[in-house]
């Protein structure tokens, strides 16, 4: 019993670590421009893949289900950046190209839009000369030696790296926001954009800079989640969409808009879902069905139950809309 | 009195003639293909009461069509079986295939088309009081709340109905039993062997009624309150407009139609499978109503047919590659440089009216 506890509280927390990340995306997108950036889950997908791609031009490849070079240490050093990089760039060529004209269009437009680039990357993506059909392997980026061991559950070095370097970006985001220029440009703009602008923030450009933060995010926790979970889906796998969507649960029951709410939020529905899946196990004479089947169905019960309790979220404060 | 009437009866009377011309003189190519045109048609005008009326975004369609088809399936196969101990064969109205197929003996109107009818009705309810429930709690809030919670909805239903047991051949169903072995339909085949009921008689019929509510509605007191609330939704409230209720009633009209519509599905083509109608199905469905026109009946009318006959009329590998990127390149485009759609709120007749000079 305490080992399948401890064992599913590692589980939640690496994957609370990865949907926080998610999560924080959505956030910031509809914090500032209030709209749901449906094509965030396709960038992180992107991420994933475009750490498959760097390992094996690195060298680092899978073949016949074995690793031909056994990694060197520092490939994880210019994978990540290289995910990071590509899908910042990609997020802002989405901003600009897709969702800039559409600054003063109504939000259904905005969202239709996003569906648009959603459904525009996932089907490229799923084209036989970019990343094609077929789900591959991860290759392993850096050794997973034993780290110690608590009542049975072995704990490697992979997931607590998973959860520090989420910790530290989330860290990093947070002096970001409340501590720079930028980041207080960035509040400003979420408040009110027409104001921001008469204050002389340059609104355009921190709208850009949110996107590529949100992107760049989105390719670090993508690699971090192929290099946690090896076997990378195609493009328009319902795996990204399912993250996707419960990143954005997430960021909903933290209250949309809240960046520490977002961080939370992550952790809680990685928590449900992990818990929930276990249930059976935990209580075996009580509940008598497959509980891990329903894996992804208690996430969207909580969703329902907060819009109905608190549709603001866990840390938002409903906004009284004045005309 | 009748002018009320006199639509109604077109509507009969079209859905005969389509049945009895195709039927007499098809070798069944077209019986298939209109079928599942007639099917779009009523998707796409169905989710326009949403998505076009009210301003509102649903993308879970293809969950109350799971909903709608799977309850429909269930009724015609282990009901059938519970009510009339054996399958009622259909008659005339209920003919699946080309006439030349019939039996010169088969009845003009039998039991299992009542039958029938009671059962896309109850598919229709059923989705509807699935959209209650969904509708429920999101529609109170403003924003995009709906679209998040109908994605979830769609996804729900679709793990709810391929995680339960499988199906239970006709063959080891007696009465005395039959009900206990209801529980499980769901496999990754979908679920086979429905009775077909599902004729272009029945399909056309509830076109034309898809077609003639969405209409009516939409120049009525509450489809005025709907397109004031698309237009603004806190001016609409000032004005007396309680937009909660008016959201969540055509958003359970919608779902209602969207049952139908599955349960014809599922008897037209004898099987359903819930797999296939994941959240790319509910998307398809977006696109056709987006393109064909947010508001306007008879541009999701158009825009069903061609986007549901194109990829038939161009069936060549390539373009089923390109297809969807094409969708997608569509969407993007149409809100940039055409926000409300391809035909806005505007109807055909509004075009060719204007084109006289002769404003309405």
């Amino acid at each position: 019993m305490t080992t399948l506890f401890i064992q599913s509280l590692l589980d939640a927390l690496t994957l609370g670590a990865l949907y926080a990340l998610i999560a924080l995306g959505y956030t910031m997108v509809y914090g500032v421009l209030g709209f749901i950036n449906f094509a965030h889950s396709d960038v992180f997908a992107i991420g994933a893949w475009t750490g498959l791609l760097t390992s094996s031009l690195l060298g680092l490849s899978i073949v016949m289900g074995s690793q031909t070079v056994e990694p060197r240490g520092w490939e994880i050093f210019l994978v990540i950046p290289a995910a990071v990089l590509v899908c910042g760039l990609l997020a802002w060529v989405i901003q600009r190209l897709a969702y800039a004209p559409l600054r003063d269009a109504p939000r259904l437009n905005v969202l239709i839009t996003a569906i648009g680039v959603s459904l525009l990357l996932q089907n490229v993506g799923q084209l036989p000369w970019v990343f094609g059909t077929d789900p591959r392997p991860m290759p392993r980026l850096i050794e997973n030696p034993l780290l110690f061991e608590i009542q049975g559950v072995q704990v490697t070095l992979l997931p607590m790296l998973t959860i520090v370097a989420a910790m530290v970006l989330m860290v990093g985001l947070e002096v970001l926001i409340f501590h720079t220029r930028f980041g207080r440009a960035m509040r400003a703009v979420s408040m009110n954009p027409k104001v921001a602008s008469l204050m002389g923030i340059p609104v355009d450009r921190v709208i850009d800079g949110t996107f590529v933060l949100g992107g760049a995010l989105a390719g670090a926790a993508g690699v971090l989640f192929a290099m946690e979970y090896p076997t990378v889906q195609q493009p328009a796998s319902n795996t990204w969409v399912l993250l996707g969507l419960k990143a954005f649960i997430a960021a909903v029951i933290g209250g949309i808009g809240n960046i520490r709410g977002a961080m939370v939020g992550g952790f809680l529905i990685a928590f449900l879902e992990r818990f929930g899946a276990a249930a059976q196990q935990f209580f075996p004479g009580i509940i008598s069905f497959d509980t891990t089947v329903y894996r992804d169905v208690y996430c969207f019960a909580i969703l329902i139950v907060i819009l109905l309790v608190r549709p603001a979220g866990l840390f938002g404060r409903s906004v009284v809309e004045k005309v | 009195m009748i002018r009320s009437i006199f639509a109604p009866l077109m509507v009969l009377l079209i859905a005969i003639g389509v049945h009895g011309l195709v039927g007499r003189y098809d070798d069944g190519y077209w019986i298939n293909q209109l079928t599942i045109i007639g099917i779009a048609i009523i998707l796409a005008v169905s989710l326009n009461i949403v998505n076009g009326f009210t301003g509102q975004f649903s993308i879970g369609h293809a969950g109350f069509l799971s909903l709608g088809g799977y309850l429909a399936g269930s009724l015609l196969y282990y009901g059938s079986v519970m009510f009339f101990q054996t399958r009622p064969e259909p008659g005339f109205f209920s003919f699946t295939q080309p006439f030349d197929r019939m039996d010169p003996t088969i009845v003009w109107w039998g039991i299992g088309d009542l039958f029938f009818l009671c059962v896309c009705l109850s598919a229709g309810l059923f989705a509807a009081v699935a959209g209650l429930i969904v509708g429920l709690p999101s529609l109170r809030l403003r924003g995009d709340y709906l679209a998040i919670v109908t994605v979830g909805f769609g996804e729900i239903v679709r793990i709810l109905i391929e995680s339960s047991q499988r199906q239970v051949p006709l063959s080891r169903l007696n009465r005395a039993d039959g009900w206990d072995l209801v529980t499980g339909w769901g496999s990754a085949m979908g679920f086979n062997y429905i009775p077909k009921f599902g004729s272009l008689f029945w399909v056309y019929l509830f076109v034309g009624i898809t077609i003639l509510t969405a209409i009516r509605l939409k120049y009525s007191t509450h489809g005025r309150a709907y397109l004031s609330i698309r237009e603004d939704e806190i001016a609409a409230e000032a004005m007396g407009v309680r937009s909660t209720r008016y959201k969540i009633q055509a958003f359970v009209i919608s779902a209602f139609f969207a049952g139908i519509a599955g349960a014809l599905t599922a008897s037209s083509q004898g099987t359903i499978n819930a797999t296939e109608l994941a959240f790319m199905k509910s998307l398809e469905i977006v696109v056709i109503v987006v393109l064909g026109g947010m508001g306007s009946v008879s541009g999701a009318v158009l825009a069903a047919v061609v986007l549901t006959y194109l990829p038939e009329l161009l069936q060549a590998e390539t373009f089923a590659r390109y297809r969807l990127i094409l969708y997608a390149l569509v969407l993007i485009f149409v809100m940039i440089l055409r926000p409300r759609g391809l035909m806005g709120t505007r109807e055909v007749w509004d075009v060719f009216r204007r084109r006289r000079g002769v404003q309405g």
